[in-house]
């Protein structure tokens, strides 16, 4: 039982490296840290603070699951037309979407 | 014999006096002020789960309670003696605390996702409007008992999100549906059978309001520019829209925050309303409801709130433009004042009167008071990532 988030991150951390070659770099502790309370605060504001959903979908790990990890950060990068996810690109880079992505599908940090 | 009479008497005598003054005493056995509550109100503590109570004559905060689930995006409304908030959580948590002795009276999880409520008209029956599972609900506001549900099931097995609850008079609630896109209005004559009407209103309304004369149901779209209106005086007219296409022919922005469609945004015979996707505030005159045209602001709007005077329109701002708030002069029509009350403005409300408001900054952890004339700081309090301020004076407004 302890294996499965430790094989989920893994599995996670290859759906990501997989994606187009682009780098897995980390963003720093402090920027961790800004993008956790944008997604918590911000994006909160329609998946709600705890990402159990509200006028947007639920972003918890049992709600990803079935999801490619490639399309959730397009989703996040570009949006997604004709729904009311707006583009977040202005204000992240794709790895750092891609970072996000990562840390929803193991359960978000705190 | 004299004696056991005189001795009985004795006795309840004492019973007597201390019912009297058990009924002045605290659990904790502190006597209770009494005083009356139109200066009360709260703020939300929205990561935590608490609420900080507040004094808005000594501009002070005067307890804490706390145990009141998640509260990101809780609203609250009041009882009509204005003693008691009902606070609405976003995990279905609703709580009804008592102002003057700062405890939780009685608190129900009556749904897993919700969104805000509304008090009927006669003060008896609170409303839940909730995402999961879509619906409303009804409880009786003394004891928070389950008096009825409407489940917004818009087509056969399809339940929607359910936005913009607003009391109407004639114990009626009117709200709508994200995805079923119409208004709908029940009428709670029958607390324990609600009789709902429907109506077609556009795509994916977002929030709704009602007037300040409970007249007209405003609900704003999202799935398309324009605002769909409903008269509840002549129903049988439908929903219409108005301010369609106000944006027509420009590039919609994407929108990180949904505006909210609450406060009074009727003043100086207009209605005030956030444009979704612009940088606006939209004027609409309040007789034909023809667009009378826009001021441009700092960034897209979330609350665009009235002062109770209707001399000015207070506006914040999505992100990433939530450190500012802008002041409108109804009488001009322009932007007459541009503060930075601190980071990620959330909500803004004003006093009674509006001779001050309060704003808060969430991630400053501060409520900010500013005068509403010369706009200089009165005060400020902290508080834990501060969202929603709610006064007692809600408790006579039409809509709340």
């Amino acid at each position: 039982m302890s294996t499965r988030p430790a094989l989920r991150r893994l599995l996670a951390a290859f759906c990501l490296g997989g994606l187009a070659g682009i780098s897995l770099a980390q963003p720093s502790p402090a920027r961790q840290q800004e993008l956790i309370h944008l997604v918590r605060q911000d994006c909160g504001s329609c998946h709600g603070m705890t990402l159990q959903g509200g006028l947007g979908p639920a972003l918890l790990p049992s709600t990803l699951a079935d999801k490619p990890a490639e399309s959730l950060v397009a989703t996040i990068v570009y949006g997604r037309p004709g729904t009311a996810m707006p583009p977040w690109q202005r204000f992240l880079a794709e790895d750092e979407a891609q970072w996000i992505v990562g840390r929803l599908l193991e359960g978000f940090p705190k | 014999m004299k004696t056991v009479l005189h001795l009985l008497w004795l006795i309840a005598a004492a019973l007597l006096l201390s019912a009297c003054a058990g009924s002045l005493q605290r659990e904790g056995g502190s006597a209770v002020q009494l005083r009356g509550t139109g200066d009360l109100g709260l703020v939300i503590e929205r990561a935590s789960g608490h609420v900080t109570l507040v004094n808005t004559s000594t501009r002070e905060a005067y307890a804490r309670v706390g145990g009141l689930g998640d509260l990101s995006h809780a609203s609250v409304v009041y009882s009509r003696d204005a003693r008691y908030a009902y606070v609405f959580g976003r995990d279905g948590g609703l709580s009804k605390i008592d102002l003057l002795e700062a405890r939780i009276v009685k608190r129900v999880i009556q749904s897993g996702n919700a969104i805000g409520g509304s008090i009927s008209q006669d003060g008896r029956i609170v409303v839940a409007q909730n995402y999961t599972p879509g619906g409303i609900k009804a409880f009786d506001a003394e004891t928070l008992e389950l008096l009825a549900e409407v489940p917004a099931e818009y087509a056969p097995g399809k339940f929607s999100k359910v936005v913009g609850l607003a009391d109407v008079p004639g114990n009626r609630f009117a709200y709508a549906l994200f995805d079923g896109g119409e208004i709908w209005v029940s009428d709670f004559s029958d607390p324990k059978k609600p009789l709902t009407q429907r109506f077609p209103a556009g795509q994916q309304p977002y929030d709704g309001l009602v007037t300040p004369n409970g007249r007209h149901y405003l609900a704003g779209l999202f799935g398309e520019d324009g605002i769909a209106m409903l008269d509840l005086w002549q129903p049988e007219l439908g929903a219409r829209k108005i301010l369609e296409k106000y944006g027509k022919g420009e590039e919609k922005l994407p929108v990180f925050k949904m505006p909210h469609l609450r406060g009074w945004s009727m003043a100086a015979g207009r209605a005030w309303l956030p444009a979704i996707g612009r940088h606006d505030v939209l004027m609409a005159d309040a007789d034909t409801w023809r667009e009378r045209g826009r001021v441009a602001v700092k960034g897209q709007p979330v609350f665009v709130m009235a002062s109770p005077d209707g001399r000015q329109i207070w506006v914040n701002f999505a992100f990433p433009d939530n450190g500012w708030v802008q002041v409108i002069d109804t009488l001009s029509g322009k932007v007459v004042q541009t503060l930075q009350p601190g980071k990620a403005v959330l909500h803004m409300e004003f006093t009674p009167r509006g001779e001050a408001v309060w704003i808060s900054a969430r991630d400053d952890n501060r409520v900010l008071i500013y005068d509403t004339r010369t706009f200089r700081q009165l005060g400020s309090l902290t508080a834990e990532a501060p969202s929603g301020i709610f006064f007692t004076s809600r408790a006579a407004r039409i809509g709340f």
